[in-house]
């Protein structure tokens, strides 16, 4: 296969014929190498966000030791001797996530399903701006809200006293926050779950229908399944965007560190932590400074692997329908 | 023959709708108990949302409504006359925050998704950890975006200190993923038979990209560009490691190390204040960045029903 025939497209007797441009055209390349480089500048943010959280957790892992870090169950860095035992501010995090994932799943799904499968086109075409809206609303304004509204109008009343504690009487807790977030990711998850049953194909439903099926069957035995992986990708996304939440636990979850999953209980999320640490005069060789570092590696992490989850799964779905 | 078969005919057949109807409607009761109960509750969902939307806009007016005056947007902040404390620097920030953002996400984005979807291999391994990169990129927390700016941007390589450049900068950084996203989705939408056309009247390809795909494309980059602004105007976190302070007095510059302040960022203090004075000025800037975001949101969904085109 060494001698390729070009002459087969060469009209006989004719000067020869090309298919290519007359000129080099170095400015398209130049344009196309301009364009390669603002998607390699995305890459570039990844490492530099890799490069600037490994620095200083390195630097901070001399001066406190891994284990006592990833291990230690008391969060104290004001104390002298001060303790940095992350799992306390991990949990804290976990603590807000778990209540907000508790209400935006089923929230979040119902509209999904709804929006989906029962919500007649011109329903769809309004509500669907309007969950949007809801994402759109800056974190600070429903940190102000769960902290200003859902703790001391919704919380406190309902709540029964003997329970865990009671919530009368404190100005933060984990819950507040929870349905603050959850309120935040709902949007998330109806958008993206809703999308996937869209892209489930009709014939399906169509097939269970004319089997007799009723139209709850259909969405619950047909059509959620169907669309099971961007239903969950949309969930371990929700997760990522919820541990990373900040501004609503600045706000309404305090700043406590302890080791609990109470929901009545005033915690410091891992971001918070970060938040109120690393402002403004912070000098940078301090073990303070430092801590910011190791603690929001151990974030970056956490939701890395939700991102890279969610990503697959997301992947999965587009294969088989499209 | 055929008169009297027509009456039959017509028999016959209400016969078999009235049986084919009978039928369907007779479905077990405790399937027809269990449909209405699943679409009862999967409405309480969308209600529980749209209820949690509600109470906090009306909760806004609601605290904010006795400090909304114009000395909201004229007057500096202040600790000791909360009554006449405002937002100006803290808005003038912003404006400039976004108008750096918008510099630097629309040239590089459009360009970043136009390398993606019209130059880029996609067997090859390296464009495949671009696009996953970028879809990481856009859920990585805001935070981290600040640890960044705090480590790359302030301090280290680039060293800008703390100047409300670093921090547009910060923020471009964080949207910029969004931005690639929507243009994307935008080029992705203009079909093939259309460059294949300008391709065959001999434009090269980037003619083609210029003339054709480009202009077809721009409502939906711009949807995408005015959402990730609206994001960047909302976002708080990041700011504040990057060096956004509350009481700034005066209005802001972008490269002076005076320091700056952010609308978010003013909000953000304010309601950690106790004071019910405090409080309602929370409130009152909550009110005034919602309504500008609900403009730029409604403009941009506008903006996407109004000039997409159907192929």
């Amino acid at each position: 296969m060494s001698s390729v025939p070009t002459s087969a497209t060469q009209p006989a007797g004719g000067p020869p014929r090309r298919l290519q441009a007359p000129s080099k055209r170095y400015g398209e390349k130049a344009i196309q190498g301009l364009l390669a480089l603002c998607g390699i500048l995305s890459v570039l943010t990844t490492t530099a966000i890799v490069i600037s959280l490994v620095g200083p957790t390195i630097g901070f892992f001399e001066l406190v030791p891994v284990g006592d870090f990833l291990f230690g169950t008391d969060w104290t860095p004001q104390f002298e001797p001060p303790s940095f035992g992350v799992l306390a501010i991990v949990v804290g995090t976990l603590n807000v996530t778990l209540w907000g994932m508790l209400f935006a799943i089923p929230v979040g799904l119902g509209s999904a399903i709804y929006l989906s499968e029962y919500a007649s086109p011109r329903v769809r075409k309004t509500l669907k701006p309007v969950l949007e809206i809801l994402a759109g609303i800056p974190t600070v304004a429903i940190g102000f809200f769960a902290v200003s509204f859902i703790l001391p109008e919704i919380i406190q009343p309902i709540w029964p006293d003997s329970l865990l504690g009671g919530a009368v009487g404190k100005p933060f807790m984990a819950l507040a926050a929870g349905l603050g977030i959850g309120l935040m990711i709902v949007p998330i998850i109806a958008s993206i779950s809703e999308d996937a049953m869209s892209a489930v194909p009709r014939g399906l439903r169509e097939g269970a229908y004319a089997l007799g099926a009723t139209k709850a069957k259909v969405a619950i035995r047909v059509v959620f399944p169907a669309a099971l992986s961007g239903i969950v990708a949309s969930i371990v996304l929700a997760i990522s965007r919820a541990l990373g939440e900040t501004m609503i636990v600045v706000l309404a979850a305090g700043s406590t560190p302890q080791l609990t999953l109470n929901p009545v209980e005033a915690i410091q999320a891992m971001t918070s932590y970060i938040a109120t640490t690393a402002t403004g005069d912070i000098s940078t060789g301090s073990v303070d400074y430092k801590s910011v570092f190791a603690v929001g590696t151990v974030l970056f992490v956490m939701t890395l692997v939700m991102n890279v989850i969610s990503i697959r799964l997301v992947r999965k779905y587009r294969e088989v329908y499209e | 023959m055929a008169d009297a078969s027509v009456p039959r005919n017509r028999l016959a057949v209400a016969g078999a709708r009235a049986t084919t109807l009978a039928m369907l409607r007779d479905q077990p009761r405790g399937d027809v108990i269990r449909n209405t109960v699943f679409a009862g509750l999967l409405l309480l969902a969308v209600l529980i949302a749209l209820a949690g939307l509600l109470a906090l806009l009306i909760q806004a007016f609601a605290k904010g409504s006795s400090a909304l005056s114009l000395d909201l947007i004229t007057n500096p902040p202040s600790t000791a006359f909360p009554e006449k404390a405002g937002y100006r620097p803290a808005i003038i920030g912003s404006l400039q925050l976004i108008a750096g953002v918008i510099l630097f996400v629309v040239p590089i984005g459009i360009g970043a998704a136009l390398y993606l979807e019209e130059y880029a291999d996609r067997s090859r391994w390296w464009n495949t950890l671009i696009e996953v990169n970028i879809q990481n990129l856009a859920a990585v927390p805001s935070i981290i975006y600040g640890i960044l700016g705090l480590a790359f941007i302030v301090r280290g390589p680039l060293d800008l200190g703390f100047i409300l450049a670093a921090g547009s900068l910060t923020l471009a950084l964080l949207v910029l993923p969004m931005v690639i996203i929507a243009a994307r989705e935008a080029i992705r939408a203009v079909p093939d038979s259309i460059r294949q056309g300008s391709l065959a009247l001999g434009a090269t390809k980037w003619q083609t990209i210029r003339t054709q795909v480009l202009p077809a494309s721009i409502p939906g980059i711009a949807t995408g560009v005015i959402l990730a602004v609206s994001r960047a105007l909302g976002e708080t976190a990041p700011l504040l490691l990057v060096g956004a302070t509350v009481f700034v007095t005066f209005d802001p510059t972008p490269f002076s190390p005076d320091g700056y302040s952010a609308m978010p960022v003013q909000i953000f203090n304010y309601a950690l204040r106790p004071q019910e004075e405090f409080q309602a000025l929370a409130a009152a800037g909550i009110i005034v960045m919602l309504v500008v975001l609900l403009a730029m949101n409604s403009f941009a969904i506008w903006l996407r029903n109004r000039y997409e085109q159907r192929w």
